[in-house]
């Protein structure tokens, strides 16, 4: 997307971020019964998952990715059973009904006549259908769909339960080798001498890398992976330090040994002689003159500009309409205030794994987990000096990624290693590994002013937004500025925003990257602006909220979105109609936020295969993080007319299918979703010739209907699908249709949360009652997905707001365990209740919006409004946990005795 | 992680015979939630690991109205917290059980491997020292019986000589109309580590006038800490609010607590006071439910 800026020359790039179902998987670890035995740890593997070639060179490689046979399928009955397991399915949104018919989607669609007609035939099935009823029949956009919209079952359910998903650790691979990383134990220090001799005669070891053995980079400067470019030289750095270390825990070395055990004692025998640098660990430090510097030779970008001298503030960016001093002086009430937000991590379950082969010509094989196999391929190829037919990415499954999976981090070790040992070398971190260095999303200060008048409209906004990036360049802060402030209509905006780098971990996209920071900090100040108005906080922000027009804070204009109808439904739901439920003793609040969320669109590619049996197998260039096998089989399903498990879906390596984008964004569903309705177009397009030859009519004479290929209005019933498919083997050849999406616009999404929360005033503990999540998805495909994603999207905003953040003491991270570093349990949250909405994007298939990333980004305020409501102390710092929110309710007299203090004590 | 030997026995005989001989340092095994991960983070580096579940003995939990409760080493949390009788007559240790990481956890984790990882915050210790419990030591020199307040000497540091190991601890009958209680605060429902913890029990005679009380707090010294001034002002008194408030001071008063990561010093003292009244205030419910 290329968005223009007054008086910039940035693009606030809005938007990386995978979103997942966090897919667990069960270790089972067999205890060993072993008596007496010398321990050496078990390295085994699962016969199973071995690929069954007997060597590793090519045919090995080709036979690993063994996703495994398809498990035979459940009973077709997909379709049928879903509706019974859900809550009232979403009835499709008056609104989006109403608009629906007047704008059709630009992509391809049924000839006029049969869309007008499609609905007279099909009555507006009468709502709610008994449990085991057959799924009706759901509409939009004029036509009636027989699968999309309905809660068809998982087409990898099976495959799922039984274990048999393959994930990046279960790759094993004939004399596989396995790698561990030596990482720095210094936040910031220069690196001397490295000598790993002793390690490399260590018995068992085969190989030692370093810095040193990557090449020089052909090219600096930013990869286009996606709408967040990647610096490649910052990358080669985050794989493996060359002169400096600039976080604690960026790889120095990395081992290959024949277990992962002597691979680490090997570790112990390298020696780095570093020389320890001072360290900065607060973005508001770092920005201090005198600051001790990250990188000698970073100069601020400012308004195209760079500055003389190295400062710690990658990019200073400023957006800017109206006239804020003007602003201010209508304005009847100003809140100035300033908040904070914490280095949270995406918290997927599947730590970073993968393995690499190299054969004897010098291709490389790599299998990984990832949200991106043709970016993970650019990255390799521009950091090891690659040409891209030399290198094919494997995807496996993903067990989460949030936008975490997206820059590579073990793949090129596991190629040097590879490389250097010419045997396939294998590497997966540790949980501590994961949470000290492979990236984690970024921490905020962000300081605004907000004016409005009497009856509420806003006047004027000003606002400095600090991103922390960590130890490289590129923290979110344009996304944040254009997300925090994109729910509202500003005349007078001023926001101005900070990358700046500290010796931290490089920060790494986290579903809907810099909006949640930002939104905690406007959607508070709304809450503030109308306590202070004495407004009802939804009526202030009915009375701001954005449309189709609108400006967003980066100039850029709005398409149809649907945040009016959103907050017109919240006013009517119980969850904010009903009063609170009082009892003594009990302090309790209700709050309100809101989400803005542009996505991204970037590129997909797909191909379509036709069987001779009328089936049809999907090979999808798109990784599935949250469940989008399944919806892109509806997509087939739908235009093909068949039974959703007609469709073998498979993601495919980067040798099969064309160049497809990082599944990120919120894009997949939407963009992917385009290409494959594109390639079902293409099948029916080739199949319609091949009809008309039979039928002795001109092909734009034949139309699919029922099934079956028939001339444009005649009665008789044409030639079927069937037909044609069985005689495709023989007369005209194989069918494979192809889809390809690119440059589509953004669909912006728009969420409004509600959550009532209890205060226990004795401990400061929060306990969330009731959460409803009010979201437009433009058209919900598979709605028990969409209400997944809204749910886990909440759960994570939740950690965001009670129990997340990382502690730090000098640069070394204080909670490097999920026992520390608290991500919310089951038992910690409530049921997510979801109120879909959906007014259909002006692009893309079926009036699709991306629907994973716009519900993390209100839960932190509408949890902090809410614990205001409840016990009148605002929040202003995240996490608040209990002990931050005891201690301000004990007032300002009392403050936690300061670590050092206390520790001399002892 | 560094390669170890492992070792099953299945006789206690064997296991003190394997303790005497061994070179280095020795781990038990039970459940291991605690040993596993420090082995694979390098924080323990043992030269043997000893499975104890194999020894039957070790396994035995036996409640007789006469002798106490007898809870053999390796008796997992699971096992303790549902028994009827502990619930019944030792609830403060049931509710511990209960607590420790999560019903997963509980189902491996065993009360020995609790008390013996010493760590400050162990939920399960704070009840046994209100319940006055003994261990059972055995070694090279023959058995021992230590009160189990006696048992720790700073954070995973215990009595136990390199030759030792923990047998069994053992609890003594519960006195008439007695009442027990363990809570303790952590941010998260589950998988957490007390921030605070503070075990109750009160006797009382005819009345509300409280014989004897019992105070032990979690997490807020460098091993499981008894309140004997909160203990002696509770004592022969009626317990109403205020001695309630009092006690709760007091024992805020007694606590060390240091600031970590896991909360400021002055938040956990704050807890203590809280907590404290909490427990004395249910064992006083339960009592008044004739629980006991």
């Amino acid at each position: 997307m290329a968005t223009s800026t007054k008086g910039a020359k940035v693009r606030p790039s809005a938007a990386t971020k995978g979103n997942a179902t966090p897919a667990a998987r069960a270790v089972s670890s067999k205890q060993a019964a072993a008596r007496s035995s010398k321990v050496s740890p078990p390295v085994k593997k699962a016969p199973a998952q071995r690929p069954p070639a007997p060597k590793p060179a090519p045919a090995a490689a080709k036979a690993a990715p063994a996703r495994q046979p398809p498990a035979p399928k459940p009973a077709p009955a997909a379709a049928k059973a879903a509706p019974a397991r859900q809550p009232p399915a979403p009835k499709p949104a008056p609104a989006a009904a109403k608009t629906a018919p007047a704008r059709q989607p630009p992509a391809p669609k049924p000839a006029p006549a049969a869309a007008k007609t499609a609905p007279a035939r099909q009555p507006p099935a009468p709502k709610p259908a008994p449990a085991a009823a057959k799924a009706e029949p759901s509409r939009a956009d004029g036509r009636v769909f027989r699968v999309i919209g309905q809660r068809v079952e998982k087409v990898d359910a099976l495959e799922r339960v039984t274990g048999q998903a393959v994930f990046g650790a279960d790759i094993a691979l004939p004399d596989m080798l396995w790698a561990k990383v030596l990482r720095s134990p210094y936040a910031h220090a220069r690196i001397k001498r490295i000598d790993f001799t002793a390690a490399l005669h260590h018995p068992g070891v085969r190989a030692v890398v370093t810095a040193a053995h990557l090449p020089p980079l052909e090219s600096k400067g930013a990869l286009q992976t996606g709408e967040v470019p990647i610096d490649v030289a910052s990358l080669r750095e985050l794989v493996l330090a060359s002169k400096k270390v600039r976080f604690h825990g960026q790889p120095v070395a990395a081992v290959a040994a024949t277990d992962p055990y002597t691979a680490a004692e090997a570790l112990e025998l390298i020696r780095v002689d570093y020389e320890p640098l001072p360290v900065v660990e607060s973005a508001l430090e770092a920005m201090k003159p005198g600051a001790p510097l990250v990188h000698d030779d970073l100069y601020t970008q400012s308004l195209g500009e760079k500055a003389r001298a190295a400062s710690n503030v990658a990019t200073h960016i400023q957006l800017e309409r109206g006239d804020v001093q003007a602003g201010f002086g209508q304005a009847a009430v100003v809140v100035e205030e300033s908040y904070e937000t914490a280095m949270v991590h995406q918290g997927y379950l599947e730590p970073q794994a993968a393995a690499a082969s190299v054969d004897a010509a010098g291709r490389v094989t790599v299998w990984t987990t990832t949200q991106g196999a043709f970016t993970t391929k650019l990255q390799l190829c521009a950091i090891l000096g690659l040409s891209h037919s030399r290198v094919r990415v494997v995807p496996l499954e993903v067990g989460g990624g949030f936008g975490g999976k997206i820059s590579v981090v073990v793949e090129p070790l596991c190629v040097l290693l590879a490389r250097q040992t010419g045997r396939p070398v294998k590497l997966v971190l540790t949980r501590d590994e994961v949470l000290r260095a492979t990236g984690p999303g970024c921490p905020s200060f962000i300081t605004l002013k907000a004016g409005a008048k009497k009856d509420g409209t806003l006047t004027a906004i000003v606002g400095r937004l600090v991103y922390d990036a960590g130890a490289f360049p590129g923290a979110p802060v344009a996304a944040g500025c254009v997300a925090g402030s994109g729910s509202y209509r500003v005349p007078n905006l001023r926001l101005e925003g900070y990358d700046v780098v500290t010796n931290k971990p490089r920060v790494q996209a986290y579903r809907a990257p810099g909006a949640p920071q930002a939104a905690f900090a406007f959607e508070s100040i709304m809450d503030q602006l109308a306590e202070k108005l004495g407004l009802d906080p939804l009526e202030l922000r009915r009375r701001n909220a954005t449309g189709e027009g609108d400006p967003l804070a980066n100039d850029q204009t709005l398409p149809r979105v649907g945040l009016k109808q959103l907050l017109e439904r919240v006013a009517k739901h119980p969850c904010w109609t009903r009063p609170l439920p009082e009892e003594p003793g009990r302090a309790r609040g209700r709050g309100l936020a809101l989400g803005c969320w542009l996505g991204a669109a970037l590129t997909s590619s797909c191909h379509l295969l036709l069987n001779a049996d009328g089936s049809v197998v999907l090979n999808l260039g798109s990784v599935d993080l949250t469940g989008t096998r399944t919806a892109m089989a509806q997509i087939v399903a739908e235009e093909l007319r068949l039974e959703p498990d007609r469709v073998q879906v498979r993601v495919a390596d980067t040798d099969t299918v064309g160049y497809n984008d990082v599944s990120a964004g919120s894009r997949t569903t939407y963009v992917t979703g385009a290409a494959v309705r594109q390639a079902c177009q293409d099948v029916l397009g080739q199949l319609k010739a091949r009809a008309a030859e039979r039928l002795e009519v001109p092909a734009d004479q034949v139309e699919f209907r029922d099934g079956a290929f028939a001339v444009t209005g005649a009665k008789k019933k044409g030639i079927t699908y069937l037909e044609l498919a069985r005689t495709s083997l023989r007369r005209g050849g194989p069918v494979m249709g192809r889809g390809t999406a690119a440059g589509l616009p953004q669909a912006p999404a728009y969420a409004a949360h509600v959550v009532e929360v209890e205060v226990d005033r004795s401990t400061g503990k929060v306990s969330i009652l009731k959460y409803t999540a009010f979201q437009d998805v433009g058209r919900a495909v598979n709605p028990t997905q969409v209400e997944g994603q809204i749910q886990g999207a909440v759960a994570q905003g939740v950690g965001w707001a009670l129990t997340e953040g990382y502690s730090w003491h000098r640069g070394v991270l204080r909670n490097p365990s999920l026992l520390d570093y608290r991500m919310p349990t089951a038992l910690d949250l409530p049921f997510i209740a979801i109120e879909l909405v959906q007014v259909p994007a002006a692009a893309g298939p079926y009036g699709v919006r991306g629907v994973g990333e716009v519900p993390i980004v209100p839960p932190t305020a509408a949890i902090a409004n809410a614990i205001y409501r409840a016990v009148g102390v605002r929040l202003k710092a995240l996490p608040m946990t209990p002990e931050a929110i005891f201690m301000a309710l004990q007032g300002p007299e009392v403050k936690p005795a300061p670590v050092a203090a206390v520790a001399a004590r002892r | 992680m560094r390669a170890f030997d492992y070792r099953a026995p299945t006789t206690l005989t064997e296991v003190l015979a394997l303790l005497a001989q061994a070179k280095g340092e020795v781990r038990p095994l039970v459940g291991g939630t605690d040993l596993i991960p420090q082995l694979r983070e390098g924080r323990k580096r043992p030269a043997l690991v000893l499975d104890l579940k194999r020894i039957p003995d070790l396994g035995r939990l036996e409640y007789d109205p006469d002798m106490g409760l007898r809870i053999g080493a390796a008796v997992t949390c699971s096992a303790v917290a549902a028994h009827p009788q502990v619930r019944r007559h030792y609830a403060a240790l049931a509710q511990a059980a209960a607590l420790v990481g999560s019903r997963a956890i509980q189902n491996r984790a065993s009360i020995g491997g609790n008390i013996c990882n010493a760590s400050p915050s162990a939920d399960t210790v704070p009840p046994l020292l209100c319940l006055s419990a003994r261990a059972f030591v055995a070694g090279g020199r023959g058995q021992r019986e230590v009160e189990l307040e006696r048992f720790f000497q700073g954070p995973g540091k215990t009595i136990l000589a390199k030759d030792e190991l923990l047998v069994e601890v053992v609890v003594p009958p519960p006195a008439k109309r007695s009442a027990s209680c363990y809570l303790r605060f952590t941010p998260r429902a589950e998988m957490d580590i007390a921030v605070a913890g503070v075990a109750a029990l009160i006797v009382l005679d005819g009345g509300r006038q409280c014989q004897e009380a019992r105070l032990a707090l979690a997490a807020v010294a460098p091993r499981p800490l008894r309140v004997p001034t909160a203990e002696a002002a509770l004592k022969g008194r009626a317990l109403d609010a205020q001695a309630l408030e009092e006690a709760g001071e007091l024992a805020a008063q007694a606590a060390q607590p240091i600031t970590d990561i896991r909360g400021g010093a002055e938040y956990r003292r704050r807890l203590v006071r809280v907590l404290t009244r909490q427990a004395l205030e249910q064992c006083l419910a339960a009592l008044q439910a004739g629980q006991r």
